[in-house]
C-alpha cells in the first residue's frame, strides 16, 4: 500500500450540502491516496452517499473544495466527472440493460469512424481485451438484462476502464453478489490498486471492510467523525464510532422457544416458469417449530429466494407437495390467499418488490391489511390511522410525519416499513429474504431485537441471509440449499461458516 | 434556539404547502383566470353567464378525464374515451329516438355498454398483459368502427327516413331537453351537474372505498401490490370498466348536447382528457394524483379556452396558444421552489 507519502490523487475539503434547508453534509474531508482503498462508513442516513454523489458530479450546488491530482476541480455533470476519471458504479447501477454488452461498456464513449458511423469491429475487439484482462467470460452481442448482476457489475468496472478513470467509487459492490463473486470482485479491487488506481469503498459489511480495505473514513450525522488507518482500527471501536454509542455486541442473544410443530413442507416443489421440466426447487422438505427460527443458506440460484416466494404463491400454481400450516393443509394458489392463511413474505428487493415508492408511510403500512380497515369496502380511515401510529411505534421507525412518502426515508426505516406492512397482517409464518441487507449497524440490530421479540409471540421465521454471521447468531437451525435442493441441516451448535459454504457450493 | 426551529419548522410547511401538487395546479388555474381578467373583452368575464358556460363547454371532457384519471393513477392510459363516447351517443340516440325505449332502459343500456367496452380494455390489460397504450389504441379503432357500423355511418337524430324517400321529424324526447337544460334559475347547466356527480363519484373511489387503494399501490409499484395481497387483475379490470362507464355519461350527454347520435363525435376528444388530468398534475407514472386536481384542470383547460374565445382569438392562433400554455403549466408544476 502506497502511504500518505505520496501526492493524493483526490481531497475534499469543508464539503458541505443542504437540501431544501436541511443540513446533510457539514464540513466533511476526505482523502484518497493512489493505490489505496479508502472505506467510506456511516450509519445509513450519515451522509456517504451524498458526499459521493458531490464527488461524481450529480450534486453541484455544494460548499467547499474539490481537488484532483492536485487542481481544483468543479464538476457540473456526471459526465464531465467521468471525463476527469471519476467513476462512481452506483447500487442503481448506470448501464442499459436493453443493450448489449459491448453498447454498454461504450455508452457515451462510442468507438467511431468518420461522420459518426459505429466502428463495431473495434469496440468488440477492446470489449474483449478488457473482459479478459477482468476474468469475465460474455458473450458481447448478448443482452445486458441476460445477465445477473455480478456480471453487470464487472461490465460496470470495464466501463470505468475504457474511461481510464483513476478513481472508482463502488457504494456496496457486493450487496446482491455471492462469496465467489466477492472473491473475484476483490482480485479485481486488488489489481486496480497494484495499478495505482484509488478506491471509494462505501459497504456495511464488516468483513469486508477489513479485508478489502486500508483507510476507513467515518461519517456520522453529516459530520466528519475522523480517518483512521484499518489495521489499528478494532471493529468494536469502528461500531462506536459509527453509531455514537457502544454496542456491545452485534447481535442480540437469542433464547430457544420451541413449542409444536408450526409448517410442515414435504417433497416441495417449484417448476421453473421460463423453461419446461426444470425445476426451480427440487424436493425440499422440512418443518418449523412455532417461535423458531430457519435459516436458510445457499449461493446465488441456489433456490433459497424461490423457495420462499414459491410457498408465498408468488409463482401462482407452479408448487407441486404438500404445506402444512398448524394442522392444516395450505392450498398455494395466490399471495393473495397465503396471506389469509398466515404467511407474510418479506422480499430481498425493497425498491422493487417491498415498497410503494410514491405512496405515504400510512397507506404503504396499512398496504396488506386493507380489508381489516374496510369491511364493507369504506375505509375506516382513523382507525387505519391510529393503527399504523401504533405499528410505527413499535417498530421504532423514525419519521417526521405519517404523510410523508416512503422513498424520503433511510433504508433501514423504509425496511422497518415494510416489515411492519407485514406485522400488521398477524402472520404466523414470517417468510425473510435478506432482511438487513444494506441497511445500518443500528437498524440491524433493532431487526434482530424484533425478530427475537416476534419469535418469543410465538410467530415462525424462515430467514435467508448471505452474511454467514448474521445467520450463525440469529437461526436456531440452518438448512443450506445447492441448486434447489437442501444439501445439509445443521443445528446452531454444529454450524460453522467453514461448513455452510461448503454444503452450499455443493459439497456434503 | 427554539424560536428559530419554529420558524424553520413553518418555513418547511410553507415549502410543503408550495410544493403540494394542489397549489400549483390552483397557480396554473389563476393564471389563466387572471389572463381572463386582463383580456376582458365586453366585460364578459364578469358575466356568470360565461362562467355557466365554461362549465357547460367543459362537462363532457371532465366526465372522460375522471375515467382517464382512475386509469392514468394505475398507470395506464385509455386512448378508447373519444371513440367508446361516439359508440355510447349513437347507442343512446338509436334506443331513445328511433326504438323509443323509455329514458331509463336507454341510459342503463347505454352505460352498460360504454362499462363492457371499458372492460373489454380493462381485461386485455390484465389478463393479456397487453400495454395499456396497445389495447386501448386498438379499443378505440374498434368502439369508432362499431359507432359507425350501428349507426350505417348516418348520424341518427330525430329525422326519419320514410319509404318513399322524406323525412319526419319527430318530436325531441323529454329526457333530451332536460338534459340540456339549465336549472337553478338557468344558472347551471344539467350537464355541469353531472359533471359534477361524476367527480364526487372519483372522489368517492379513489379516496373512500378500498378499491382506491388498491389503483394507487398498482400505479406505485405493481409488483409490490401484488405481493401484497392486492387482487391486481379486478383492479384493472374495474378501474377500465368505469373509464368506459365515464365515457358512456358523456356520450348521453353530448347525444343530448348535439339532439343526434353522431358516429365521428368525441374525434380527438381523448387527447383534451389527457391534457386535463395532465394540467391537473397527475402523474403519467402512476401511483400520484387525485381526482381534485383532475377537477381543477378541467376548469383550467375550460378557462382557457373562454379566455381565447371572449377575445375572438382565431382558430389557428387559439390552437397554437393552447398547446403553449399546456406546455407552460405541466412545466411551472415541475418548477421546484
Amino acid at each position: 500500500m502506497t502511504k500518505p507519502r505520496s501526492r493524493p490523487l483526490l481531497q475534499m475539503k469543508h464539503i458541505g450540502k443542504s437540501f431544501s434547508g436541511v443540513t446533510v453534509l457539514r464540513d466533511v474531508w476526505f482523502e484518497l491516496y493512489p493505490g489505496e482503498v479508502h472505506v467510506l462508513a456511516g450509519e445509513n442516513g450519515a451522509g456517504k452517499t451524498t458526499l459521493i454523489k458531490i464527488l461524481a458530479g450529480v450534486h453541484t450546488d455544494y460548499e467547499g473544495e474539490i481537488w484532483l491530482n492536485g487542481a481544483k476541480m468543479f464538476f457540473k455533470s456526471p459526465h464531465e466527472a467521468l471525463i476527469a476519471g471519476v467513476s462512481a458504479i452506483h447500487q442503481e447501477m448506470s448501464l442499459v440493460n436493453s443493450m448489449t454488452v459491448a453498447d454498454n461498456i461504450f455508452l457515451g464513449r462510442e468507438i467511431t469512424r468518420r461522420w459518426g458511423w459505429m466502428d463495431y469491429l473495434s469496440q468488440e475487439k477492446k470489449a474483449r481485451e478488457l473482459l479478459a484482462q477482468l476474468g469475465i467470460e460474455v458473450d458481447l452481442k448478448q443482452m445486458l438484462s441476460q445477465y445477473p448482476v455480478a456480471v453487470r457489475q464487472m461490465i460496470e468496472v470495464a466501463k470505468a476502464l475504457i474511461y481510464e478513470a483513476r478513481i472508482i467509487i463502488m457504494d456496496e459492490p457486493t450487496s446482491a453478489l455471492n462469496d465467489l463473486e466477492v472473491t473475484r470482485l476483490f482480485k479485481i479491487i486488488n489489481d486496480l490498486k497494484r495499478k495505482g488506481w484509488g478506491i471509494i469503498y462505501i459497504s456495511h459489511r464488516m468483513e469486508e471492510i477489513y479485508e478489502i480495505g486500508d483507510r476507513i473514513t467515518i461519517l456520522r450525522d453529516g459530520c466528519y467523525v475522523g480517518t483512521y488507518s484499518l489495521d489499528e482500527l478494532p471493529p468494536q471501536n469502528l461500531i462506536r464510532l459509527m453509531v455514537g454509542r457502544d454496542i456491545t455486541q452485534q447481535f442480540p442473544p437469542r433464547e430457544e422457544y420451541r413449542r409444536e410443530k408450526r409448517l410442515i413442507v414435504k417433497n416441495f416443489y417449484l417448476a421453473d416458469p421460463t423453461q419446461t421440466k426444470k425445476w426451480l426447487v427440487e424436493d425440499v422438505s422440512f418443518d418449523l417449530q412455532a417461535g423458531e427460527i430457519l435459516g436458510i443458506a445457499g449461493l446465488q440460484g441456489s433456490g433459497k429466494s424461490e423457495l420462499l416466494h414459491g410457498l408465498f404463491g408468488s409463482y401462482g400454481k407452479l408448487t407441486r407437495g404438500e404445506v402444512w400450516l398448524d394442522g392444516f393443509r395450505l392450498a398455494i394458489r395466490s399471495p393473495r390467499d397465503s396471506i389469509k392463511q398466515g404467511l407474510a413474505l418479506l422480499t430481498n428487493d425493497r425498491q422493487g418488490t417491498g415498497l410503494i415508492p410514491p405512496l405515504n408511510i400510512v397507506h404503504n403500512v396499512s398496504l396488506a391489511s386493507l380489508g381489516r380497515f374496510s369491511p364493507k369496502g369504506w375505509m375506516h380511515t382513523g382507525e387505519e390511522r391510529a393503527a399504523v401510529r401504533d405499528m410505527v411505534k413499535a417498530l421504532n421507525i423514525k419519521i417526521h410525519s405519517l404523510e410523508q412518502e416512503v422513498q424520503t426515508l433511510s433504508g433501514g426505516n423504509q425496511q422497518k416499513v415494510v416489515l411492519a406492512k407485514w406485522i400488521m397482517t398477524s402472520p404466523r409464518v414470517l417468510l425473510l429474504d435478506e432482511p438487513t441487507a444494506g441497511i445500518d449497524v443500528g437498524a440491524k440490530y433493532e431487526i434482530y431485537n424484533l425478530m427475537n421479540q416476534w419469535t418469543l409471540e410465538g410467530k415462525s421465521i424462515l430467514l435467508i441471509t448471505s452474511e454467514l454471521p448474521e445467520l450463525l447468531a440469529m437461526a436456531d437451525r440452518i438448512m443450506v440449499m445447492h441448486r434447489g435442493r437442501v444439501m445439509s441441516e445443521f443445528t446452531r451448535e454444529e454450524a460453522t461458516q467453514e461448513s455452510i459454504l461448503q454444503a452450499a457450493m455443493g459439497r456434503r | 434556539m427554539a424560536e428559530g426551529k419554529e420558524t424553520k419548522a413553518r418555513l418547511s410547511r410553507w415549502r410543503l404547502v408550495f410544493q403540494s401538487p394542489t397549489t400549483r395546479a390552483l397557480a396554473a388555474l389563476a393564471f389563466v383566470i387572471l389572463l381572463g381578467i386582463i383580456f376582458n373583452a365586453d366585460q364578459a368575464f364578469f358575466k356568470w353567464d360565461t362562467h355557466r358556460d365554461m362549465l357547460r363547454q367543459i362537462s363532457v371532457f371532465g366526465i372522460l378525464a375522471c375515467g382517464m384519471t382512475l386509469v392514468i393513477i394505475t398507470a395506464g392510459i385509455d386512448l378508447s374515451v373519444g371513440s367508446v363516447l361516439g359508440l355510447t351517443a349513437v347507442l343512446f340516440s338509436l334506443f331513445s329516438l328511433q326504438l323509443h325505449w323509455p329514458p331509463y332502459l336507454a341510459v342503463a343500456a347505454t352505460l352498460l355498454a360504454g362499462l363492457l367496452c371499458g372492460v373489454a380494455s380493462g381485461g386485455l390489460v390484465a389478463y393479456f398483459r397487453i400495454q395499456p397504450f396497445i389495447a386501448t389504441l386498438a379499443m378505440m379503432v374498434f368502439a369508432r368502427g362499431m359507432a359507425k357500423w350501428v349507426s350505417g355511418g348516418q348520424k341518427i337524430s330525430t329525422a326519419i327516413l320514410q319509404p318513399d324517400g322524406t323525412y319526419v321529424y319527430q318530436e325531441v324526447p323529454a329526457f333530451f331537453n332536460f338534459l340540456n337544460s339549465k336549472i337553478l334559475a338557468g344558472n347551471i347547466a344539467v350537464v355541469t351537474l353531472i359533471f359534477f356527480f361524476c367527480i364526487g363519484l372519483s372522489w368517492l373511489v379513489l379516496a373512500k372505498l378500498r378499491w382506491g387503494r388498491y389503483i394507487y399501490a398498482i400505479g406505485g409499484n405493481e409488483e409490490a401490490a401484488r405481493l401484497s395481497g392486492i387482487p391486481v387483475i379486478a383492479t384493472k379490470l374495474l378501474t377500465y370498466g368505469l373509464s368506459g362507464f365515464f365515457c358512456a355519461v358523456a356520450g348521453i350527454c353530448q347525444a343530448a348536447q348535439e339532439l343526434q347520435g353522431d358516429p365521428e363525435a368525441g374525434l380527438t376528444y381523448e387527447l383534451t382528457a389527457i391534457a386535463i388530468v395532465v394540467i391537473g398534475g397527475t402523474n403519467l407514472m402512476g401511483g400520484r394524483g387525485g381526482i381534485g386536481l383532475t377537477f381543477i384542470g378541467a376548469i383550467t383547460i375550460g378557462y382557457l379556452e373562454k379566455v381565447l374565445s371572449i377575445n375572438a382569438v382565431g382558430e389557428a392562433s387559439r390552437l397554437m396558444l393552447t398547446g403553449i400554455i399546456i406546455i407552460g403549466a405541466v412545466l411551472f408544476q415541475k418548477f421546484r421552489q
